[in-house]
């Protein structure tokens, strides 16, 4: 099956993380992205580059910033194929370890394979 | 009779069906489909040969005749849908054997990805065969409430792809657990509550556990605990009343469950067995024993305490140290845990208390306690306790 690992960072940890930490981390988390299970990633620059659209009485409305203000915010997605859940939680929490931070989370969904009828 | 095939079939029963179909729900509905037909034609034409076979083998031929029907639900099962492109369909064979699955649908019911009272309702529903309703009035939720979270655990199995497997062996301590806490929360459930039923359901399932995995001396254990506590059943209450230990009238005790629960404890131990489920039993059988060995109790639960670090089992420690040391030492122990909204901490604090002839403090903390109990026997007992106490002068 196919998992997203939806990856949540918390921005005070973060601030406070030493370079040398941070560098750690990276390298870990690298190392976890070129493992088979691992089948595509993608990270997401800062929500302060963060611009969202919406669509409110018959116009579009941009704003500058997250749609959620939080001071967690996602960071990236990993997409890992496994043959059950158990595989995903395990690349989790792996990640997780390497990260550290209590603040930080890892949210695992499955991925709906289902074909988009409609249209 | 009829009765008791089914409802020790039930498991086996969903169990295959769950690991043919991989989907909870498509597998209970089959299956009752199943024992539907089953209550139908066997009373008329026979109980068959093999009465588990037949069950399966029906209930997964109303599940493929059901998909055909809906030939969506065909897609996402794919196996199952090239059976279906090459039109198989099972005939009847009296000799089929099936794979008991069951340890693989506990494993899946109980699977920390649930909440635990998913866990727990769905435990009862596909193992031990309880109906949605009966599960509902045993926790004492709405039916609409129970339906719904049954419902959202048994569809969070199937599209997250919870697996149906034993664990692999790094995994296994872990989930075993886990699926140990879910039994023992069941039979608790009917223990306090006074509801027996739970509290047997409890107990089956806990022989199914020693059944599926005898090598593992915590399932013993816990099995062990359940029998040896719910010996006591009979005699725990007079005339609607809580009756103490001490004061239990011994010849009420159930010998035979408690000698089976004796033989299974050294079976654990024999297992070299020393989780927190074998330190139990073998307290729960100390309490049994007369004179109580209260220094053999208080060790146990010291080692239980650096087992699961509880500060439930300190207060338990507690009550030994005030048969060893007396209530004060007892007290001293209390009163550096954090267990405000705890019932039984206040009325062990309260029965400290007042054998310390400190009778105010005693009557305080007996009426914290009735405050966080249920009306019923235990209430009755806290309320007697009190009165006298109020009728003794200070």
């Amino acid at each position: 099956m196919k998992y997203a690992l939806v990856i949540y960072n918390n921005a005070e940890v973060l601030e406070r993380r030493a370079e040398e930490e941070r560098r750690r981390v990276v390298a870990g988390v690298a190392r976890v992205l070129e493992r088979p299970p691992v089948t595509a990633w993608v990270r997401l620059r800062d929500v302060e580059s963060a611009t969202t659209v919406r669509f409110e009485q018959g116009r579009t409305l941009l704003t500058d910033g997250p749609f959620v203000e939080s001071k967690d915010y996602l960071g990236g997605f990993i997409i890992v194929e496994t043959e059950s859940l158990d595989g995903a939680l395990a690349v989790a929490a792996e990640l997780e370890e390497l990260r550290g931070a209590s603040a930080c989370a890892i949210e695992v969904r499955p991925v709906n394979e289902e074909p988009l009828v409609g249209a | 009779m009829l009765e008791q095939v089914f409802r020790d079939d039930w498991g086996r029963v969903v169990a295959s069906l769950v690991g043919y179909l991989r989907d909870v729900e498509l597998a209970e509905e089959a299956a009752q489909e199943a024992f539907a037909l089953a209550a139908e034609r066997w009373p008329r034409d026979g109980v068959p040969a093999n009465p588990t076979g037949w069950l399966i083998t029906t209930a997964r031929n109303r599940a493929i005749d059901r998909i055909r029907r809906d030939r969506t639900l065909a897609l996402k099962t794919e196996q199952l849908g090239r059976e279906l492109e090459e039109g198989v369909e099972e005939t009847m064979d009296e000799t089929a054997t099936f794979p008991d699955e069951r340890l693989e649908l506990v494993f899946a019911c109980c699977h920390p990805a649930l909440g635990l009272d998913a866990q727990v309702g769905l435990t009862l529903r596909t193992l031990g065969g309880l109906s949605t309703e009966e599960i509902a009035r045993a926790f004492l939720v709405p039916f609409e409430t129970m339906s719904k979270r049954l419902t959202r655990a048994k569809h969070k199995i199937r599209d997250a792809g919870i697996p149906f497997a034993v664990p692999s062996d790094h995994l296994l301590p872990e989930r075993l657990d886990a699926v140990l806490a879910v039994v023992y929360l069941i039979f608790n459930e009917g223990w306090g509550g006074g509801r027996v039923d739970l509290s047997a359901e409890a107990i089956r399932l806990g022989r199914s556990l020693v059944e599926l995995m005898p090598d593992e001396a915590e399932a013993r254990a816990l099995l062990a605990l359940m029998l040896i506590d719910h010996a006591r059943c009979a005699a725990r209450f007079q005339d609607g009343e809580l009756v103490l230990l001490d004061e239990q009238d011994r010849s009420l005790w159930n010998q035979q469950q408690i000698e089976e629960g004796r033989r299974l404890l050294e079976g654990a131990l024999a297992l070299h067995g020393s989780g927190p489920y074998v330190i139990q039993a073998a307290i729960a059988d100390l309490h049994l024993r007369e004179p109580r060995d209260w220094a053999e109790i208080e060790l146990l639960y010291q080692r239980l305490e650096q087992v699961t670090s509880s500060p439930v089992v300190t207060m338990n420690r507690a009550i030994a140290v005030a048969e060893l040391e007396g209530p004060r030492a007892a007290l001293a122990l209390l009163d550096r845990l954090d267990l405000a909204d705890y019932r039984y901490y206040h009325s062990t604090r309260a029965d400290l208390l007042r054998r310390l002839g400190r009778n105010d403090e005693a009557r305080a903390a007996y009426a914290r306690a009735l405050e966080l109990t249920l009306a019923g026997p235990e209430q009755r007992f806290l309320e007697g306790r009190l009165r006298d106490l109020c009728e003794s002068p200070e």
